[in-house]
């Protein structure tokens, strides 16, 4: 535990002193584009189609087979666990109707942490 | 461990309900009723023949406007008409090989047919007259066939789908592979074909209600203003229940099975027998 403590600490003071040769900005710019890929992913039709079940703010002609995703942060304290819902709905609910986007590679490993980023943002 | 599943069969026993997945054929259809009556406690019975024009007053009346002014179907029964009436090149005609002359039987459809042990759908039964007069057999999911097979149903409306079960194991098995392909997930996407029709009926996809399952098989073969989008003709938009089947595969990824074997008229005789006592109303207009 107090290793890990350290470790931590050792962490936070590498990235402060990352972040003044000026790389903290530049990890932002990448997690921005993550959140606008992600967005694109979880709206087009070929890809998430997460619209096809859950109403999404700013999204058009949302189903409703599934909840409105929003609050994500207070329903899913652990983003983890968030995302593990999306690569596998049916470890939750075997009889969901949403589709297991990572287990039946519906989404790539990649594109899942996008969609990741960007419901998390709702 | 033993002594509850023992509990459990007996209680079970006591309250009538079958303790293995192989419930009767009749006490399915009073689940899938009751199932459909208390989720749509609005809807009648009998109105589950217009799927989610049973479900949406809105969308209702589109469709019944559609339907009033230009009704694209209008030529596709008596065009199967013409065709189910004209002789095949030794002098028959389908009316010989169908009892009743082919004229309000369509309710009966799919049967098993004890000889065989194997289904028989109103297109089956269409091409096997075909064959057996010499002809060539037509292309299953659409164009002439669905018009003859529209025609035929045309004489069945008013008439209530009566599908048969005969207590024969091998009627039974076909009946509960058609189930277990209804009630099982399938293709990337995952999904039963119950999880649309049966748990999802009345929420939307995107902007797709989904209809009922119940009452699905009444109206077919369907005329979908999808299939007839760039052709004309009396059958451009018509498609037979198998035609359908193929699409919704589709839409989940899943392979589709081929039109009128074994997998797919399993299926048919399943999901018609669920709309055992609802009237024949075809062909129907859809999306
Ligand atoms: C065909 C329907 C369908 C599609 C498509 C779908 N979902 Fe779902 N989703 C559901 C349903 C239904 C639930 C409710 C949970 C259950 O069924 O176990 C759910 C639950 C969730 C939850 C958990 C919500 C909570 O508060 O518990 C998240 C997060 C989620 N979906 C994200 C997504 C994302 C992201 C996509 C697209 C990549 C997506 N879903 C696509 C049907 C769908
Ligand atoms: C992902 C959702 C989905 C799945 C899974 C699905 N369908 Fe459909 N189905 C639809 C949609 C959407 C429509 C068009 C709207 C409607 O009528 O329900 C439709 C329409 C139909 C119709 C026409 C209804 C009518 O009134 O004319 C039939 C019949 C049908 N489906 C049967 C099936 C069968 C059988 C399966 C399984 C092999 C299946 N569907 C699987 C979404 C689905």
């Amino acid at each position: 535990m107090r290793k890990t403590a350290k470790l931590i600490s050792t962490a936070t003071s590498a990235v402060i002193l990352l972040g003044c040769l000026t790389l903290a900005p530049a990890t932002s710019v990448v997690a921005a584009s993550a959140v606008e890929d992600g967005k694109k992913l979880a709206f087009n039709r070929k890809k998430g189609n997460c619209l096809a079940c859950h109403a999404i703010k700013g999204g058009k002609l949302a189903g409703n087979i599934g909840p409105p995703l929003i609050s994500m942060k207070a329903r899913f304290p652990d983003k983890a666990k968030m995302r593990a819902q999306i690569w596998d709905s049916t470890r939750s609910n075997p009889n969901t109707m949403m589709p297991p986007f990572g287990r039946h590679k519906i989404l790539s490993e990649s594109d899942i942490n996008k969609i990741t980023e960007y419901i998390y943002t709702l | 461990m033993k002594k509850l599943l023992l509990i459990i069969t007996t209680l079970s026993f006591i309250i009538g309900i079958p303790a293995t997945g192989m419930a009767s054929p009749s006490d399915d259809l009073t689940a899938f009723r009751a199932y459909f009556k208390n989720k749509f406690p609005n809807v009648a019975q009998d109105d589950y023949i217009n799927g989610i024009y049973a479900l949406d007053a809105e969308r209702r009346a589109a469709w019944k406007e559609f339907e009033d002014f230009a009704p694209p179907y209008e030529d596709a029964a008596p065009y199967g008409k013409s065709l189910f009436n004209k002789p095949f090149k030794n002098g028959k005609t389908y009316a010989s090989c169908f009892e009743n002359n082919g004229i309000g039987i369509r309710q009966n459809y799919p049967r098993f047919n004890s000889k065989t042990g194997k289904i028989v759908t109103l297109e089956g039964a269409i091409n096997a007259c075909r064959k057996s007069n010499g002809e060539k057999k037509l292309g299953w999911k659409k164009g002439k066939i669905a018009a003859i097979s529209a025609y035929m149903a045309s004489t069945s409306n008013g008439k209530r789908i009566n599908v048969k079960i005969p207590n024969d194991p091998r009627a039974l098995k076909i009946y509960e592979r058609g189930k277990s392909h209804f009630y099982a997930k399938r293709g990337q996407l995952n999904f039963s074909c119950a999880d649309c029709h049966v748990f999802g009926a009345g929420s939307s996809a995107r902007a797709n209600l989904l209809s009922p399952a119940l009452g699905h098989v009444t109206h077919f073969p369907v005329w979908r203003k999808k299939w007839a989008k760039g052709k004309s003709g009396p059958t451009a938009g018509l498609g037979t229940i198998q035609r359908r089947y193929g699409g919704c595969n589709k839409q989940v990824r899943a392979k589709p099975f081929k039109a009128q074997k074994a997998e797919y008229n399993a299926l048919e005789y399943f999901h018609a027998y669920m709309s055992n006592g609802l009237l024949v109303n075809s062909p129907g207009l859809r999306q």
